[in-house]
């Protein structure tokens, strides 16, 4: 359980957080939803102990992120940022493998688990022997989740992990992380910009504007019960804006 | 580790890599050595090669040569710190320019001051290189000039004169309220066109040294400084005393085949011999000790340079290797720790980059008080130029890597150590690798100026013919270093396949 209270962060003079409190429940996926600038990335950082709060707390499991805790507790997170973060330096096989650097895995161990995983994004070994530059976007992110994937552990974090892809892919992909999370049964928080991302994807959402949380709930719950005009504006203006697939 | 810890530790490492180029320390020749130096023209050479062949013919001690020093000051330091024992030097200077004593009038005179500073001076080898006037024969014997006081009867005559005769106040302005001279013109020009132009006719007049080799050859006459306006520039052995006493019987063989034999006459027609005629410089000391003319025989300086270029070359090469390989490990290590402390770092590159303000001449001048000359103290005065490119650009590449990637490597926890080696070294590695090129190529044009050191090296060649005026000894040390450097360019090209990971390259 991933709980944040009343927590407060300036950089600077502008406040990217202003007293935002939300809980994340075990094998649950919690969608942060809001435009750019509403301080979503933020909240991401935060538990990744990334960025310390001004005021408020966070904590994981119960325990504080803070100094002392933050090395151990991002061992236990997976992070896939939104044009995959892969090292350009390294073949995508590689860079998936240097999770596996820190905890020392074996060579065998490393080339069993990422089989496994290979096989689990659909990318073949040759895919997995290219530099990042000549991977599409799709494949980038696959090979990303692979890499927040090698150590299996139970938080993935996930920052705009779809942004960068063109319609066709980023739906298809939407609906085969659905599947993954349902069956690896993953904490997930997913930060995106996309409502119709947060309605395929999110157990509960939290809608957000300007460093502040405006409601949390299910879909259904924002939609039916939206708990302020600002609510109703950010639904209404997406989905005409951009109208759901058929399939949904 | 703190700020303060790494920079402690830049420093110490600075330390360290200076102490491993240095030589030997000042003072303490190994046994049995003499160390010959000279400045860099072509009569210092010759006299400088006449005593290390003494010197060998002796015995008593090995020899060493440390030849082609650029200038007074340098020679001068080398000598008191013991870099050299003894070189040729000319009264004038030493009480002018060493002593700061233009007072000094006698040999006794200066003998006594020198005593004082540990130095030994022997009697004059029997010449002064002073400055003179000079005309053409012809013309000098149809307008009746015999003495310097005769041209002011013929103000129309115009000169050509060198802009350090015209500066200095021991040359044209000293001279012309002396005697009251007026010209029609006075030109500035190197000797060499002024040589030119006084033969042909287009300027009467030219500031010469008294033993220049081309007076004779184009009948040049001198005239006489009849108000002994000029200050007497008498040649003699400067030397340690030390070296004295500790081989007394190669000093006064050097002095018994030295003081008083050689006139202006015969030092001009050495000079001539190397200037005019292309012997080298070995030849035409060898000659003078033989009492005679060398040989004839032309070619001797083409063959003598082939020979010469293996060594230098590989001389050049060991100093612009040894030397950018130093800035390498201090500067990779220099330009992480800039981009990890951006304060402290910032203030280390500045640092690095007033070293840089330095002419690279100066540079290699400094580094003789403290380690004296020879390849020693070049060494270290290039690594330190080298140092700038290598450590700022991985400086710069370090400070442009995408924040995301290093937060990711925060997130899969890699220790500072691997974070450098596996991430952030391979992301920076286009810009340090354009560093360490930038600093090879630039290193091999710089380290030419370590033969003013007594560094060795292509820039020994350089010297040489600037100081015999001959174009072909120069090309034969300046050709080669810019090859090295399209060589080294040319490698490079292939070792980035090989630094550079291939997901990085264009």
């Amino acid at each position: 359980m991933i709980v944040l209270r009343e927590v407060t962060k300036r950089f600077g003079p502008s406040v990217a957080l202003d007293g935002v409190s939300l809980e994340v429940s075990p094998g649950a996926t919690h969608v942060l939803l809001g435009s750019s600038g509403s301080g979503k990335s933020t909240v991401l950082r935060i538990i990744l102990g990334l960025a310390v709060p001004d005021s408020g707390t966070a904590t994981v499991d119960g325990v504080p992120i803070d100094a002392r805790s933050r090395d151990r507790l991002v061992g236990r997170m997976g992070y896939v940022v939104q044009d995959g973060g892969l090292y350009p330096h390294l073949t995508a096989r590689d860079n998936v493998a240097l999770a596996a650097d820190a905890p020392r895995w074996p060579r065998a161990r490393v080339d069993a688990r990422i089989a496994a995983l290979a096989g689990m994004a659909g990318l073949d070994a040759a895919t997995l022997g290219r530099y990042p530059r000549e991977l599409s976007g799709g494949q980038r992110q696959r090979v990303s989740l692979m890499r927040a994937l090698l150590l299996d552990p139970p938080i993935l974090l996930l920052d705009e992990p779809l942004g960068a892809l063109d319609p066709i892919v980023r739906a298809e992909l939407q609906d085969q992380l659905g599947q993954l999370f349902a069956a690896l049964a993953k904490t997930v928080v997913l930060v995106t910009h996309d409502i119709r991302e947060a309605a395929r994807l999110g157990h509960t959402i939290t809608l957000m504007t300007a460093g502040r949380v405006v409601q949390t709930g299910t879909f259904a719950d924002l939609v039916e019960r939206p708990a302020t005009s600002f609510v109703r504006q950010f639904l209404t203006a997406q989905t005409l804006d951009a109208p759901a697939p058929a399939s949904r | 580790m703190r700020p303060r810890a790494a920079r402690a530790a830049v420093v110490a490492a600075l330390v360290s890599a200076a102490g491993l180029a240095l030589p030997p320390p000042p003072g303490a020749a190994p046994e049995g050595v003499i160390r010959v130096g000279s400045k860099s023209f072509t009569e210092n050479y010759i006299l400088a090669e006449v005593v290390a062949q003494v010197v060998e013919r002796v015995g008593e001690a090995r020899v060493e040569r440390r030849v082609g020093l650029g200038g007074t000051g340098l020679t001068q330091r080398a000598l008191e710190s013991g870099a050299i024992d003894v070189y040729p030097e000319y009264t004038g200077t030493l009480a002018r320019v060493i002593l700061k004593d233009p007072a000094l009038d006698t040999e006794d005179e200066l003998r006594a001051r020198l005593e004082r500073r540990g130095l030994a001076m022997s009697a004059s080898l029997g010449f002064a290189n002073t400055y003179a006037l000079a005309v053409r024969e012809e013309q000098a014997q149809r307008l009746g000039l015999r003495t310097i006081d005769d041209l002011a009867r013929h103000p129309e005559l115009t000169a050509a004169f060198t802009s350090g005769f015209l500066e200095r106040e021991d040359g044209w302005p000293g001279l012309r309220s002396r005697y009251g001279i007026r010209l029609a013109r006075v030109e500035v020009m190197e000797h060499a066109l002024a040589y030119r132009a006084v033969a042909s006719g287009q300027v009467d007049l030219m500031d010469v040294f008294s033993t220049d080799g081309q007076l004779e050859r184009l009948r040049l006459r001198l005239l006489e400084d009849d108000r002994h306006f000029f200050p007497d520039y008498a040649a003699v052995l400067l030397a340690r005393r030390e070296m004295t006493t500790r081989y007394p019987r190669t000093w006064a063989r050097l002095r018994q085949v030295l003081e008083g034999r050689l006139d202006a006459s015969r030092m001009a027609r050495l000079n001539a011999m190397a200037d005019l005629d292309g012997r080298p410089v070995a030849e035409v000391a060898a000659a003078f000790l033989a009492g005679g003319e060398p040989a004839p025989g032309g070619g001797g300086r083409a063959r003598a340079l082939l020979a010469e270029l293996g060594g230098l070359t590989r001389d050049h090469l060991v100093l612009v290797l040894i030397s950018v390989g130093a800035a390498v490990l201090l500067g990779i290590p220099m330009g992480v720790m800039a981009a990890r402390y951006r304060r402290a770092g910032q203030a280390e590159l500045s640092l690095i980059a007033m070293l840089q303000t330095i002419p690279a001449l100066a540079l290699l001048m400094f580094m003789i008080p403290l380690f004296g000359i020879g390849k020693g103290p070049a060494l270290v005065a290039l690594s330190l130029y080298a140092l700038l490119p290598v450590a700022r650009n991985t400086y710069a590449g370090l400070t442009a890597i995408d924040p995301t990637l290093l937060e990711i490597a925060w997130v899969l926890r890699l220790g500072r150590a691997r974070r450098l080696l596996r991430v952030e070294l391979p992301l920076a590695s286009i810009a340090i690798m354009a560093g360490v090129k930038t600093a090879l190529v630039t290193t091999v044009g710089t380290a030419t100026l370590a033969a003013f050191i007594g560094g060795g090296g292509y820039g020994t060649l350089i010297v040489r013919g600037l100081a015999l005026d001959d174009t072909a000894t120069i090309l034969a040390g300046a050709a080669p270093a810019a090859l090295m450097a399209l060589a080294f360019h040319a490698l490079f090209e292939l070792l980035d396949r090989v630094v550079i990971p291939r997901g990085l390259r264009t």
